[in-house]
């Protein structure tokens, strides 16, 4: 029998806001998996011509796998979210590019027709889960140098990436991470950010309930002076500091993907076309630099170049991995393609729910802006990968759905 | 505020260990550029096995934040008022533990007043208010919510109640006012007088919902959030809130009334204060304004909190809440042994019933004797058909059921319950029988297992005394019909070791029952008392008073006049009991001859119904009857004070034998084995405060205020 593969379409995407982690951020005593449920919920009202009996799949990303982000979080945050138990569910763990995985894989079903309907996303409290919580190194990393130890301090790999490329210097992450903050103060008072924000209601014992509208994180009017008296905790007169990396966030996200034919068949908006991804392992020591050669695979499968990209949706974990992209491909480091509404360094990178945030910019950046055809979501990852995704608009001109 | 400063004062000392409920508040940016809402949190900062409640502190506390907040709603800092809970629990109403130390109707007023002054705060906000009602609501936690301007409703909320009649007040923090004002006085009834009466029935929330008394419902899992935007859209105007005119018609709704009254006659028998009060206030919250409806709670909760039903009520519900948990005199529960079978001798009736609940409650094999296999058939048939029915009622998943009729067997051979660790024999009620059965039993299973006696009337101690293991045998004394009355009476023998008590107790646990423990005695507690009034009663009629006068004597003390109870039970049941208790105290007990010839000539009961369907004395037990020559009438208080006399002796016997630890023990035996009342306490309570104590035994049964008002 031949076989059909399907398009595979985003139609909608949603996150909580992020907040700081620790005891004194908002959601410090609100449940990960209670964040994640509240993304689902907010995609399921926001769509009610989908059945939810229709979701083949919920694909839920978490770094570390324990206590409220444990026991198959996907499954069960489907279930306490009041999908049909005729609904699977699964986790997924690729570090900082959890959720991004969980879009890819469940795309990968959908386009091979095992399902045709399924919900990706991710979720990271680093307050309640701190990176490496639990984790046990196999000592042979160590006994046979199999990696250098710093890879597995993400900011030492940042200070890795600025003695490789002794062009990207602090003044350079500073004044990226300068515009993020500056993008993202924009992008908010235009109103492009708030529409896909998910209030959560926010338990705190002491302070009663409140409820969490806004990313905590963001320092809008920060300055470059002020950066530059920031300390750097990687090691002593480093470059990587609190200011030019993302911080340790709370935080999740949520999406609905679809082929095109169960789009078509439900009535549901594509608010982008899947074209082509890539994963690829670099050393583990510079694991920033991951996106670029997932980004050049990702291109060359597509058959596109870096100039068919009109907008860069790009994980700033420390702005001096994003430059080393940028400067590979030759882009200037305030490009108005990249990263319009600002990025993590602002908003805030929870891990394993940051690719869904990338994506849902995406998406309603391909709207405002439909003279671009293609754009492009990426991100490094722990232990040395990078990941990039391929969209295309369905704004756009050229944008043919039967395709 | 007008409480005076020493009033807040006295109760400070009137509540020294008020668990305070903070009023802790956050302010919410409203969608729809609605502006910002106040969010009070109600929280008392455990969780939810300890709900929030409303004492003075609470309420002084909440009454400042909401002074704060009108401030800040007349600088137009804030738009709305939002109320909510803690996770799982809202409010659960005004905390009651400190209304046995008010000692006076000036305080008792004070209290009312300060709950009304604050909730009518918030009613009077220059802004809206919305309740939140994200979990538990009972009492004052409902009548919070409906001094705001809206509510909402999680649909997961398992208990919405106004409670207050079931313990012998009235909702009198708005609730008299407010609801039938909300929702019309039918629905009112439902909520304040007929629900608490019908064994103190909760509303989950969707029926909340559904009688209008919140305007919108939202799932448990973002209720918080889905509510805030809902009041944003309220506040935008974008969606209107709806609700069914009150149908205000004088005749229908005084009509309403007449009808409930004459359920709390039927229920109470005229002796239970507050369900009338409450009616009294419905009638005038129709035209009254709110302010005088208000007075007129205070007037009702103070004039209540000063009488002894509630305080009798207050007794009795901290009897079942906790005593009833502790039971007076079980053995260290680490001596239970585990139970993973069971074994049930005989298959009648009554044997069915048991295996059916060993069967719901334990979840584990059940095996059924009987000598006869059509018997056993026939019991494990019940069974089945039982489970079937909870099926088919969904009450039971057919998973579930399945399981159950799987571990459900039967067997003419006891070799079947070899390996059961608990063994209950359920068969004739003779010792001889049953010592019989036991013999038998105790020559299959092991030396450990459990023999438990489900006997009304026997002694324990004698059924052991041939035994091989006269230590393992106890007595587990079930009440009619099984799977509804929560007593369990467990009675300990003269060797019966603690491990098997322990035992006895776990397993009693588990069934979900009452546990109160039982020297081996006559009759035990329920019996034994039930058999002293029916034997009182008896003399009382059998000398000339006629049955319907008798009767009345007793009203609002058992939940039915003593000869309708007589055809529940049996009047060959009680005529036995009254036998067995004639030998044991032959000169208390007396055996009416003339209940002989009832149960000789095959009566079912006392009573009969004419062709308009109204009680009368079965003219042909009337004929039974044997006429005393010089008939003594006495009239229904003589009755009563007669037969309160007698059970004053038998409880104070009872005590003075040992038969159960203390008089809270028969209380609560007599309220959730034979359904006396709350307001009386039980029956101890009553008798002290009915004066027959004293009279009778020279001292009261508990000391005063314990039950009562101090005086």
């Amino acid at each position: 029998m031949p076989r059909t593969l399907h398009e595979v379409v985003f139609v909608d995407g949603v996150r909580t806001p992020f907040g700081k982690a620790g005891d004194k951020g908002m959601y410090a005593q609100t449940r990960a998996d209670d964040l994640v449920i509240a993304c689902i919920r907010e995609l399921l009202r926001r769509n009610p011509d989908l059945p939810p009996e229709r979701i083949g799949e919920v694909a839920v990303a978490a770094t570390t796998q324990i206590g409220d982000q444990g026991l198959t979080l996907g499954r069960l945050a489907s279930l306490l979210s009041g999908i049909p138990n005729t609904t699977p569910g699964y986790s997924i763990d690729r570090m900082c590019a959890g959720a991004l995985t969980a879009v890819t894989t469940a795309a990968g079903s959908i386009a091979f027709g095992a399902i045709d309907v399924a919900i990706a996303g991710g979720v990271e409290h680093m307050g309640r889960h701190p990176m490496g919580e639990g984790t046990d190194p196999n000592p042979r990393i160590i006994a046979e140098k199999l990696v250098d130890p710093s890879a597995l301090v993400m900011g030492s790999t940042a200070e890795n990436l600025h003695d490789r490329y002794p062009t990207l210097t602090k003044e350079r992450s500073d004044r990226f991470a300068v515009a993020s903050q500056r993008k993202l103060a924009q992008a908010y008072e235009r109103g492009d950010v708030q529409p896909d924000l998910v209030p959560v209601a926010t338990r705190n014992a002491e302070k009663g309930w409140g409820l969490a509208t806004v990313d905590e994180p963001p320092r809008p009017g920060v300055t470059m002076d002020d950066l530059a008296t920031l300390r750097t905790p990687f090691r002593p007169h480093g470059r990587v500091t609190a200011g030019n990396s993302a911080g340790l966030n709370d935080g999740a996200t949520a999406c609905l993907l679809a082929s095109q034919e169960a789009a078509t068949e439900l009535g549901l908006p594509v608010k982008m076309r899947l074209v082509n991804f890539a994963f690829v392992g670099v050393e583990p020591e510079v694991m920033g630099y991951g996106p670029v050669p997932a980004a050049e695979k990702a291109l060359a499968q597509a058959g596109l170049t870096i100039d068919d990209i009109g907008i860069f949706e790009l994980n700033e974990a420390f702005a001096v991995q994003v430059l080393s992209f940028l400067e590979h491909f030759g882009i200037p480091d305030d490009d108005p393609r990249v990263n319009p509404y600002g990025g993590a360094i602002a908003i805030g990178h929870p891990l394993a729910s940051s690719g869904v945030r990338l994506m849902t910019q995406l998406a309603r950046e391909f709207e405002q802006q439909p003279d671009v055809r293609y754009g492009m979501t990426a991100m490094c990852i722990g232990i040395g990968m990078g990941a990039a995704v391929i969209w295309e608009n369905p704004h756009h001109k050229d944008y043919e759905e039967s395709k | 505020m007008t409480a005076t400063p020493d009033t807040a004062q006295d109760f400070t000392a009137l509540f020294p260990d008020e668990v305070v409920t903070q009023t802790l508040v956050q302010d919410v940016a409203l969608p729809q550029g609605q502006g910002t809402m106040a969010l009070i949190t109600l929280d008392n900062g455990f969780d939810h096995t300890k709900p929030n409640t409303f004492g003075p502190q609470t309420l002084t506390a909440l009454g400042e934040v909401v002074d704060g907040l009108r401030q800040r709603a007349e600088a137009g800092e804030i738009t709305a008022v939002g109320i909510t809970g803690k996770p799982f629990i809202f409010a659960v109403g005004a905390d009651l533990k400190g209304v046995g130390a008010v000692r006076s109707h000036e305080q008792a007023k004070a209290i009312s007043h300060l709950g009304h002054q604050v909730f009518s705060s918030i009613s009077d906000l220059p802004v809206p208010s919305f309740a939140f009602v994200n979990g538990a609501a009972m009492g004052g936690g409902v009548e919070i919510g409906l001094a705001c301007t809206y509510r909402t409703i999680s649909s997961s909320v398992p208990a919405i109640a106004l409670p207050e009649c079931f313990l012998g007040l009235v909702p009198g923090w708005g609730g008299c006012w407010l609801l039938p004002n909300l929702v019309g006085v039918q629905k009112a009834v439902k909520v304040i007088i007929e629900n608490p009466l019908a064994q103190n029935t909760m509303l989950k929330g969707p029926q909340a919902f559904e009688l209008g008394m919140y305007d919108a419902m939202f799932d448990g899992a973002d209720f918080l959030v889905e509510s805030i935007r809902w009041a944003a859209s309220v506040l935008a105007g974008e969606t209107t809130v709806e609700r069914t005119p009150v149908d205000r018609d004088e005749q229908s709704w005084d009509g309403v009334l007449a009808m409930a009254k004459k359920g709390v006659d039927m229920r109470t028998g005229g002796y239970a204060p507050a369900p009338y009060r409450a009616i009294e206030l419905l009638r005038a919250a129709r035209t009254v304004s709110r302010d005088e409806g208000f007075a007129a709670e205070d007037d009702a909760l103070a004039d209540l909190m000063m009488g002894d039903e509630l305080r009798a009520g207050l007794y009795a519900f901290d009897l079942v809440q906790r005593r009833a948990k502790r039971p007076a005199g079980e053995p260290d529960k680490a001596l239970a042994r585990p139970v993973t079978k069971v074994g049930i001798v005989g298959a009648g009736l009554m044997a069915s019933q048991l295996a059916l609940l060993f069967l719901r409650r334990l979840e584990c094999p059940v095996v059924m004797t009987d000598l006869d296999q059509g018997r056993v058939d026939k019991g494990v048939g019940y069974v089945h058909a039982e489970i079937d029915k909870l099926v088919a009622k969904g009450r039971l998943r057919q998973d579930k059921a399945n399981r159950y009729k799987a571990m459900m067997t039967g067997s003419t051979s006891k070799e079947q319950m070899a390996d059961a660790e608990f063994v209950i024999e359920a068969v004739f009620e003779e010792l001889d029988v049953k010592k019989k059965v036991f013999a038998e039993v105790e020559a299959v299973v092991g030396p450990e297992c459990v023999l438990a006696t489900n006997t009304s009337s026997l002694s324990i101690t004698d059924m052991a005394a041939d035994l091989e293991h006269p230590e393992r045998v106890v007595g587990f004394h079930f009440f009619n019909p099984v799977a509804v009355m929560p007593l369990l009476e467990i009675i300990k023998g003269d060797k019966t070791d603690d491990a098997t008590l322990a035992t006895a107790f776990a397993v009693g646990k588990k069934l979900g029952k009452t546990r109160v423990l039982v020297k081996d005695s006559p009759s035990f507690i329920v019996n034994r008392l039930l058999g002293r009034f029916m034997s009182d009663m008896a003399r009382i009629v059998d000398a000339g008073t006629p049955v319907p006068v008798a009767d009345q004597g007793f009203a609002g003390v058992a939940p039915m006049p003593p000869f309708v109870l007589m055809a529940l039970v049996g009047p060959a049941i009680a005529l036995h009991n009254n036998e067995t208790l004639a030998r044991a105290f032959p000169d208390r007990f007396y055996v009416s001859e003339n209940l002989r010839k009832v149960v000789e000539a095959g009566k079912p009961g006392f009573y009969t119904f004419d062709e308009r369907g109204r009680q009368l004395v079965d003219p042909e037990v009337e004929a039974l009857f044997e006429t005393p020559e010089n008939p003594e009438v006495l009239t229904p208080e003589q009755v009563r004070e007669k037969v309160l006399s007698g059970l004053a002796e038998e409880a104070a016997l009872m005590l003075r034998e040992g038969v159960v630890a203390a008089p809270m023990d028969l209380d609560l035996a007599m309220i959730t084995g034979a359904g006396f009342q709350f307001w009386n306490g039980g029956l101890t309570p009553l008798l002290d405060r009915s004066g027959v104590s004293e009279k009778v035994t020279g001292s009261r049964f508990l000391p005063e205020g314990v039950a009562s008002v101090p005086r």
